[in-house]
């Protein structure tokens, strides 16, 4: 088991630095231009583009500026030059918001697939089957900024039910805080909870025909036992696995289109108004911490699986 | 009967799969038709503003924008058949033109995944070792970044001042520019499953013989490699374009892929966004068109996979 934690951690490593540096060429590298007058923005004096030149290093060799750049990154030092702000405070700052939205929204679409998931596999074929398959295949097709601004105005302007958007932090008013993000969790879990359950289905039909789950019927234990305590728990785990990498990737900046149509104040929402402002320095560093953060998220995720079922560890 | 007419009769069957098909075919069919509804029906065309001109609705005659900013819902006749938007543009003859955009990037970026990712994914499997690390490798990196925050990273820059790879160049604001990136985006979807499959079928004996008939690599990788990724290759075809459609909207909305004053269902959405509440059609309209187009995509596809693979893993049939 060390051996496998510390290979996995040591590729997840390696490939971070590859993203860091892929994610430098892709900024300052590649694109034709002066990278300074990119990172200025459009409405920059000329002495500003000179002295983001000197201090990004861009008048150095290619290796000392992906230095620079990394360095900037990680110190916390990069600035928006459009609206003079420190990136990685406004990034920090917005981080609560993101995760209020991604863990809310990840733990309804779970507990929902697998309702869905386990009713489907328990009446496969059957009336409610298909009425949830129907409902997999729209939330499968949904583009989320679409199905939020369609929930926003029936459910938020014309019924009322729920407040229009904004976010009302955790520690000022819990219950606000709550009201404010229930649309967005059930927006964001509709998209997932088709693709979920599907697979939860599947897995789960699989292994109603293993051996196992015919020995554990033969001993008279009641099907409901059988089908929680034996199918599921092995059913689980491709769920899980999928559930961690989503959770990463939602939380790299992944809920930028929920953010933004429901006005939240997250690092999504200050990704995606960046791309409209054509506000450089942010989208390149949020780039480089999304990556990090999916690529460590899967190692930790593959560590858990191994832990959790040997073949594993000792497969790869 | 070969193998994909056994395929096809059971696709004929699946009449849920075909009936979705069509009405992929009929919204591409009048995707198409925009040029002649433009100029024969509605008379106008994508750009053109009327923000300033009325419309008669029966005995009324009514701004087509009002003095408040907002446009006029849908008429149901000719002229603003589904309203107008803020510009006063006819919103009917948009989301047709606008379709054909996200249409043809969703082709062409779908076009570019499922052959880079038959090449990568075949290449890597065939020769194993070194090779396939570099491949591998790379894919994992493309594979790490959140698909969205890459395509508009990309995305941004592009528009920002052109991107120059030596072979290709770009410059903002053609549609080619979404179509490659999301396209690119896409190829470890393609490649690994493809990896895989290769992998377990490069040691089987007919492999071994066409070796020991002295063909080359080349003509192994095609003749006896490729045949054997097909299946999976077309099973992924709608499974992408549907996917390619969907992060071309989501990128748009944001800003970051097809560019004004070009239409596409994901701006038109964005644009409309704005608008809410006073202007739900604007909104309404591209975001129903676009749903309804990658729903027929998907449970088509479906029907495709089930024909092709029925003891697939993971099947989403009814």
């Amino acid at each position: 088991m060390a051996r496998f934690v510390v290979r996995r951690i040591g590729s997840a490593i390696l490939v971070m630095f590859a993203t860091s540096v892929l994610t430098f060429l892709i900024f300052q590298a590649i694109p034709s231009g002066d990278p300074a007058f990119r990172l200025a923005g459009k409405y920059s004096t000329p002495a500003q583009v000179e002295s983001i030149r000197r201090e990004w290093g861009f008048d150095k060799p290619i290796y000392v500026q992906y230095v620079k750049t990394m360095e900037k990154i990680f110190d916390g030092s990069v600035i928006s030059y459009t609206q003079q702000l420190n990136v990685d405070q406004t990034v920090i700052h917005d981080l609560p918001a993101t995760l209020s939205v991604t863990i809310g929204g990840a733990v309804i679409w779970l507990l929902v697939s697998v309702l869905f998931g386990v009713l489907s596999a328990i009446r496969a074929g059957r009336y409610l089957d298909r009425v949830l398959t129907v409902l997999a295949f729209i939330g499968l097709s949904m583009p989320a900024f679409f199905l939020g601004d369609i929930a926003l105005y029936y459910l938020g302007y014309k019924a009322k039910i729920f407040p229009l958007g904004d976010y009302v932090p955790l520690t000022q008013n819990p219950g606000a805080w709550f009201s404010h993000l229930l649309l967005p969790w059930m927006t964001l879990a509709v998209l997932y909870i088709g693709i979920y359950s599907r697979i939860l289905r599947s897995s789960l039909l699989d292994t109603l025909g293993e051996d196992y789950v015919r020995t554990a019927r033969a001993k008279g234990i009641s099907e409901r036992r059988v089908l929680i305590r034996h199918a599921l728990r092995n059913s689980m785990i491709p769920l899980i696995s999928l559930w961690g990498l989503d959770f990463a990737s939602l939380l790299g900046g992944g809920t930028i289109l929920i953010e933004e149509v429901f006005n939240i104040n997250g690092v999504g929402k200050y990704v995606g108004d960046s791309i409209g402002r054509l506000d450089v320095p942010p989208i390149l560093v949020i780039t480089v911490f999304a990556a990090f953060a999916v690529v460590a998220l899967s190692a930790i995720v593959d560590i858990l699986y191994a832990a959790l079922d040997p073949r594993i560890r000792l497969s790869s | 009967m070969g193998p994909y007419q056994i395929a096809w009769r059971r696709l004929r069957r699946n009449r849920v799969a075909l009936a979705f098909g069509l009405l992929f075919v009929g919204i591409v069919v009048l995707c198409l038709l925009a040029p002649v509804y433009a100029s024969d029906i509605a008379h106008t065309t994508p750009s053109a503003n009327h923000e300033t001109e009325t419309v008669r609705i029966g005995s009324k005659t009514v701004d087509v924008v009002s003095l408040t900013g907002l446009p006029i819902g849908p008429t149901w006749h000719g002229r603003f058949f589904l309203g107008a938007d803020a510009e006063g543009r006819d919103v009917a003859v948009r989301l047709l033109y606008g379709g054909r955009n996200s249409l043809e990037i969703g082709a062409v970026a779908t076009l570019i995944t499922i052959i880079f990712g038959l090449l990568a994914g075949i290449v890597a499997g065939y020769f194993r070792g070194f090779t396939d690390g570099v491949i591998s490798r790379v894919l994992e990196v493309i594979w790490a970044y959140p698909v969205i925050v890459f395509g508009a990273a990309v995305g941004v820059i592009v528009n920002v001042g052109g991107l120059n790879l030596g072979f290709v160049k770009l410059t903002g604001g053609t549609l080619l520019v979404p179509a490659i990136i999301i396209g690119i985006v896409y190829i470890p979807y393609v490649a690994r499953p493809v990896r895989g499959k290769v992998l377990s079928v490069r040691g089987l004996d007919f492999v071994d013989a066409a070796r020991q008939q002295g063909l080359g690599h080349m003509r192994i990788m095609v003749g006896e490699i490729l045949p054997n990724v097909t299946t999976l290759a077309i099973v992924m075809i709608p499974l992408q374009l549907a996917q390619s459609i969907l992060l071309e909207a989501a990128l748009s909305f944001l800003g970051a892929g097809v560019q004004p004053p070009s239409p596409s269902w994901g701006t038109m959405i964005g644009d409309g966004t704005r608008l809410i509440p006073g202007a739900i059609h604007l909104t309404l309209v591209p975001g129903t068109m676009l749903v309804l187009c990658v729903l027929g995509i998907n449970i088509f596809g479906d029907g495709v996979r089930d024909a092709l693979d029925p003891r697939a893993k993971l099947r989403i049939e009814p």
